[in-house]
């Protein structure tokens, strides 16, 4: 293994793993978009943190004008094994989707 | 009359003095590259350094007009040696205070933190006073980087406060480091051709800015739990010219590539 050519700054110890900080999910407003979209995660102290850190890392290339930081274990999320359950049960329903509509000419494209 | 009268110029110096800050603080925060403490924070010192960079290269190309001649914004900055340089001397030392050792290639976060606060500070003062600058070239580029400077400002209060109230270390490391640093910033406040040349360009004088600085500096060293030192060391003079036997190193590695192949285009 290659020795970093810089002693570790942060020695390990209190508070200094950033295993330990908490993780947070970003969502960015691209300046077109109206929402807000989902682009990754960070690890930070707090709140704040994640915000600036946010726009250090994702916004370097003009991403976006609007930030959100959410802590990701408030996140509920579905379960891989509900997946038969919730959505399988939408296959056969095809007529919900608005293909079988005579789309009058003067409406043009959709 | 005045339609037709020449655009105002600042001195060749001053302006050579604000590129060669920019530009030796935005290389010596170069070094985190790939040794960030953590990786946004890597990326966050890079962002900061390309501001600096971008700074400096406006400044430069704006002095290689003054200047005349042959002179371009490469040539100032890859062809002139330590001497020529004008940036203070806290802008040139290595990333370490003397609790951490003064080893060139020890990383101190601390050190670095305190430092961009100390200069992120006096320049959030400066880039405002220069946006009513007579020379107007100068005040646009004090309009654009009062923007990135602000940002630069809260990045490092924001951390010296963490650091200053964080754990027994990083409260130990940053006290060491702004009582290193701290006497390095007389040298803003020293008398000097350049601080003649900056009252009279700027709307406010430097002494005017002193004040303010210290408020900015109290307001968060006071927040950290940090201890201002009493400065009673000799200033340093890095913007006359002389320098500590930090610049020249950081200087050779910076040039070497552009000296190597002075043709070189990419």
């Amino acid at each position: 293994m290659t020795k970093s050519p810089h002693p570790n700054p942060l020695p390990a110890g209190e508070g200094v793993r950033q295993n330990d900080w908490p993780l947070w999910e970003v969502f960015l407003r691209s300046k077109q978009g109206l929402e807000h979209k989902h682009c990754g995660s960070l690890h930070a102290t707090d709140a704040q943190q994640a915000l600036q850190m946010a726009r250090d890392v994702y916004t370097r290339r003009q991403e976006g004008v609007s930030i959100w930081v959410v802590p990701s274990n408030t996140i509920t999320a579905s379960e891989p094994d509900d997946k038969p359950a919730f959505f399988e049960p939408m296959a056969d329903k095809i007529y919900r989707h608005p293909t079988f509509y005579e789309i009058p000419d003067e409406v043009g494209h959709m | 009359m005045a339609a037709l009268a020449t655009p105002v110029t600042a001195p060749l110096d001053y302006l050579l003095h604000l590129a060669d800050n920019a530009l030796v603080l935005g290389q010596r925060n170069a070094e985190w590259c790939g040794n960030g403490p953590v990786l946004e924070e890597d990326i966050a010192l890079a962002n900061m350094s390309l501001d600096l960079i971008g700074q400096a290269r406006m400044l430069y190309q704006h002095a290689a007009a003054v200047a005349g001649d042959d002179a371009t914004e490469d040539s100032l900055a890859y062809f002139r040696d330590a001497a020529a340089f004008r940036n203070y001397t806290l802008l040139e030392l290595p990333h370490s205070s003397e609790a951490t050792g003064s080893e060139e290639s020890a990383l101190d976060y601390a050190s670095t933190i305190t430092r961009n606060f100390f200069y992120s500070a006096l320049m959030l003062l400066l880039w405002e006073a220069l946006q009513t600058s007579t020379d107007p070239q100068l005040a646009a580029i004090a309009g654009k980087s009062l923007k990135e400077v602000r940002y630069h400002f809260r990045h490092s209060r924001d951390w010296l406060v963490r650091l200053g109230d964080g754990s027994a270390e990083s409260h130990a490391r940053s006290q060491s480091a702004v009582s290193h640093l701290m006497p390095y910033t007389q040298e803003y406040w020293a008398q000097a051709a350049i601080n003649h040349i900056a009252s009279s360009e700027t709307a406010a004088g430097m002494a005017t800015l002193q004040t303010r600085w210290d408020d900015l500096v109290n307001d968060a060293l006071e927040e950290a739990g940090l201890q201002r030192p009493c400065v009673m060391a000799k200033p340093a003079h890095g913007k006359n010219g002389q320098h500590s036997e930090h610049l020249a190193p950081l200087l050779a590695e910076m040039q070497s590539l552009a000296r190597a192949h002075p043709q070189a285009r990419w």
